[in-house]
This record gives structure tokens, C-alpha cells and sequence, in this order.
């Protein structure tokens, strides 16, 4: 296990010191988890941007990178900030935090990351191909990228996934292996899983199952994208899965017949789920939609159920500048923002301080978002598909 | 006695070992002002890091402990040195940052608080007072 002598030159500070320190952290990381070697990446998903997570020590971590001239060799996308940058003060977001966020989002833009601040970067053109070595933070958009898209990357920390993108390179280990992608544990789908909210909650209860092994599914309907995206969110959330497979769907199986061997786990009810996300009365104070970041598809579904109608307690729709941009071209964005609701960008409602807000029971047909919302923000939720939760955004209660 | 680990932050530093039989988390568990140890389940729970070198089996807890590591360093509370038995990212990546030396793969229950340690590079040594 050595360094090849372009990475040792870098090791040895020949291309300066923040490449030097670049270098240290992935020679560390491979020695760690015992890789042979250092793969190319092409491409990058850098999370650690909210500043409710980071704080002043992370900011200095961040202004560190920034001081000593550090470049990214490799394309590179952000992840979601703790605010809107644009309209966080007409959403009520504090001047204190809101100037600590945006001198964090300019940090890295000094980097030469794309500021986008989404979780979905695969929305607004950050699209590895199969096959490709990736350095991806971002739960979610780690699942999406090995399941459904075929690329190959780990779980990176905000620090691992910066130090790829500066040396353009990251550690050839776990889920860069083919021998790591092959199913682990199998499930056979019994219960019916049609809405996103249902994917959400299959994620949910098979993802705290399946901890970090590798999901293969039976028996689920021809999927949406949508769909896809809720059941790895879910699965990352519950469980740590980075990687999943399902029957006839998702392109990384090769071997055929390759999880038969596998005893298959019966779901037969999506109930305990739904009422472990379901923690809140029926008095709705706040609804929230778009984790992970709301596509167009579901842009143009939101904006067709509220056509006409008011919203009667804030609602959020969180998601790209890219996709607002486009929502706004082809009109959903004034049919969504006209009945009272908010297309918010480059934030969420986990990692901003929505505890500073006051409210007590949140709506949202994410079961990454409820989980989370319920363990870090310290708020009840109600759980269900996109329809119920504009229903309850319109009438202020929640129906069943 | 020398033992050899894995250099995961090469430097030198020698100091008096404050040693934990328990995994550690820096954010929440370190004061970042001044060192002390404040996590409530820790057998080390109020004493101070700050120069000392620190050993334990490994790192748990959210990742923003590596930052942790950088503000105490900045703080002037930061430890002379890391000896883990077995590292993982979270405290490696904020020793790196932080210019922390670091060592891992070591027998560290032949260390006791109190020993004088030195880590250097790959190499532990140590001397025991009276030994």
C-alpha cells in the first residue's frame, strides 16, 4: 500500500500546503479502511454547509481551505445551507445566522464549488455516469447515485468528500468494489407501496433492518423517480444503506439470479411505519414538502393540486434554484406561491433552526424529513403522500 | 517500552498521558474552550486534555467533532498528541487539520495517566515514573 510518486510529491507538500493537507486526509482514510489505492473521481457532492451543524469551528475548518488557496480538481456541487439565501429575511430566518450562513456558502464558492446548496444534485446536472468513481456526501444523494444512476461511491463526510474534490481522487474502497455491491440482505414486498410516502415508509422500517448491508427488493411496481429517491432517503436515515437494488429496476445488477441465495424478509404492512412518523395531533402548524429537493415532476403535481385554492398555515416547498427557475418558466411557480405556499431554495427543514420557529406539529410526506424533524428539531410530525399533506396545508388539519 | 502503530498525523511531541478506557466523542464530550472533559458517561469526566497526550480506543459521535479538534487547537486546550487503538475518520480527520500528532494500532492498555509518552511518528514510547 504505497502512494504513487505524483501522490507522495503532494504528500510530501510539494504542490502546497493545502493539497499537502488534502492528501494527508485521504493517505489517512485509505490506511484506515485499507484501500490499495487512490481512484479518480469525476465528480463531487460536498455537505457540511449548514450552520446549524458546522458552527464557528466548522466555519474556521471551511475559511482554513479558503486561506490557503485551495482549488477543487474535480466538478463539484453543494449541499444544502441552514437558510434561503436569497429571501431569508422575508421567511423569517435571523440576520445573526443568516450572515454566518452566507460567509460559510461564499467559502466554498472561493473553492470553486458550484454554490447550488441542493441534496439533489443529479436534478441540476451533477449526473455521473454507471460506472463512475464519485466522492458524494449527502445520504440521500449517495443512495440515489449507487441505486439508481450505477455509480460508485461511499459515504463522505463533509472533510473526506472536500479533501476528494481538492486532490480530485478518494480512497478505492467499499462501494468502489464490485465485490461490495452484490446484495446482502433481501426483502420480498407483500404490503402495497404506491405513493412516495409509501416508498418512505418502506424505507423506513426495512432501512433500520438492513443497518448498513446492501437491500435487494421484490415485488415493488414500476417505480418513479420520485419514488426511488424517498425510499433511499428513508433507508439512509433509518439505517446507514448507501447502496440498493431492486428486481428488474435499478441497473447494478450483473449477475443474474445473484441475491437468490438470500433468505428474503417478508413486508407485509407498512403500519408501524406510518405510525412512528405519525407522532403529531390533528392540528397542522406547519407544512413542509421537498426532501429530499422537490424535482419538476413534483413541482407540476404540487402546483396542479393547489391551483385556485389558499393555504391557510405556511407551507414550504423546498428545492433547487434550477428547478424553481424552471417551475417559475412553465407557471407552477406562481400557481403554487399565489395560494399563500413558498417555494424555498438551497435550505431544508432539518438543517435549518426551524425549533427557533415555535411550531409543534409539522406535515411532510418525507420519512427522512419526519425521522429527522422528530430527533434533532424536536417537533411532532404527520406523515403522509404529497395530496394529504396539501389537503392539510389548505384546511389546517390533518385527515386521515 | 516503544510500541510501533500507523502514523496517521506525522510529528513529535512528548507529554504526560491522560488515558480513557472509552471511546470519545469531541462535540459535546470536550469543552472546546478549555479542554476539560464534560462528557457525562466518560471516565475521564473533568479532567483537561489540554496538553496532554490523549489516549483512547477509537472516536464515536457526530463528524463535527473533527472541527472540534481545529477550535481547541485554536484555543490553545488542544492535546500534544493522539494514541488510538484503532482510528477512525471523525478524530483522524480533525488531528490532520488540526496538526495534531496521531497514532494508531497501539496496545493502549499498557499506557497509564500520568505515564510520560512520546509519539513520534509511527513510534510510541513511554516512561513510568518510580518504574
Amino acid at each position: 500500500m504505497m502512494l504513487t510518486k505524483d501522490e507522495q510529491a503532494i504528500f510530501d507538500g510539494e504542490s502546497g500546503e493545502a493539497s499537502q493537507k488534502a492528501m494527508e486526509i485521504l493517505a489517512a482514510l485509505r490506511k484506515i479502511y485499507g484501500a490499495e489505492s487512490l481512484v479518480p473521481v469525476s465528480s463531487v457532492q460536498v455537505a457540511g454547509v449548514s450552520y446549524k451543524n458546522l458552527g464557528e469551528a466548522g466555519r474556521d475548518f471551511i475559511a482554513w481551505w479558503s486561506e490557503h488557496g485551495a482549488k477543487v480538481r474535480s466538478f463539484s456541487t453543494l449541499n444544502p445551507a441552514g437558510i434561503d439565501l436569497k429571501r431569508w429575511k422575508q421567511l423569517g430566518f435571523s440576520k445573526d445566522f443568516s450572515e454566518r450562513q452566507k460567509e460559510v456558502v461564499s467559502l466554498y464558492e472561493s473553492l470553486g464549488i458550484v454554490p447550488t446548496c441542493t441534496c439533489t444534485p443529479y436534478e441540476i446536472g451533477n449526473t455521473p455516469k454507471f460506472g463512475d468513481h464519485i466522492a458524494w456526501s449527502e445520504s440521500s444523494a449517495v443512495s440515489f447515485a449507487n441505486s439508481y444512476m450505477g455509480a460508485r461511491t461511499n459515504r463522505e463526510g463533509g472533510p473526506s468528500a472536500l479533501a476528494a474534490a481538492i486532490i480530485g481522487k478518494t480512497p478505492c474502497y467499499g462501494y468502489h468494489l464490485d465485490k461490495n455491491r452484490g446484495p446482502s440482505i433481501s426483502f420480498d414486498v407483500k404490503a402495497d407501496v404506491a405513493s412516495e410516502a409509501d416508498f418512505g415508509a418502506l424505507g423506513f422500517a426495512t432501512g433500520a433492518h438492513a443497518k448498513d448491508a446492501v437491500p435487494l427488493f421484490y415485488g415493488l411496481r414500476p417505480m418513479r423517480q420520485t419514488h426511488f429517491k424517498q425510499l433511499g432517503a428513508a433507508m439512509a436515515a433509518s439505517g446507514a444503506v448507501a447502496l440498493y437494488h431492486v428486481e428488474k429496476q435499478t441497473p447494478d445488477i450483473r449477475c443474474r439470479g445473484c441475491g437468490e441465495a438470500l433468505e428474503k424478509i417478508c413486508i407485509e404492512s407498512l403500519d408501524d411505519a406510518y405510525s412512528r412518523l405519525n407522532t403529531g395531533g390533528d392540528k397542522v402548524d406547519f407544512v413542509s414538502l421537498g426532501c429530499p429537493h422537490a424535482s419538476l415532476e413534483e413541482m407540476r403535481e404540487i402546483a396542479g393540486h393547489l391551483k385556485g385554492k389558499r393555504v391557510s398555515v405556511p407551507t414550504w416547498i423546498t428545492t433547487s434554484i434550477g428547478t424553481r427557475a424552471l417551475s417559475d418558466a412553465y407557471g407552477y411557480l406562481k400557481a403554487i406561491e399565489s395560494t399563500g405556499a413558498r417555494v424555498v431554495t438551497d435550505t431544508c427543514m432539518v438543517v435549518s433552526p426551524i425549533e427557533e420557529f415555535g411550531y409543534g406539529t409539522v406535515a411532510a410526506n418525507s420519512a427522512k424529513g419526519c425521522y429527522y424533524m422528530q430527533s434533532w428539531c424536536g417537533v411532532e410530525t404527520r406523515f403522509g403522500d404529497v395530496h394529504q399533506c396539501l389537503d392539510a396545508a389548505i384546511s389546517g388539519s390533518w385527515r386521515k | 517500552m516503544r510500541m510501533k502503530g500507523r502514523e496517521i498525523k506525522k510529528g513529535r511531541a512528548c507529554a504526560s498521558a491522560l488515558v480513557s478506557e472509552m471511546p470519545i466523542s469531541f462535540l459535546g464530550g470536550i469543552d472546546p474552550k478549555t479542554g476539560e472533559v464534560i462528557a457525562k458517561d466518560s471516565d475521564i469526566r473533568g479532567q483537561c486534555i489540554a496538553g496532554r497526550v490523549l489516549v483512547f480506543p477509537t472516536g464515536k459521535g457526530s463528524t463535527v467533532g473533527s472541527y472540534v479538534l481545529l477550535r481547541l487547537m485554536k484555543n490553545g486546550a488542544g492535546p500534544a498528541a493522539i494514541i488510538n487503538a484503532a482510528s477512525e475518520p471523525i478524530v483522524s480527520v480533525g488531528a490532520i487539520i488540526a496538526d495534531i500528532p496521531m497514532v494508531d494500532g497501539i496496545d493502549i492498555s499498557k499506557i497509564r495517566t500520568g505515564d510520560t509518552v512520546c509519539v513520534d511518528g509511527d513510534t510510541v514510547s513511554l516512561e513510568r515514573e518510580g518504574a
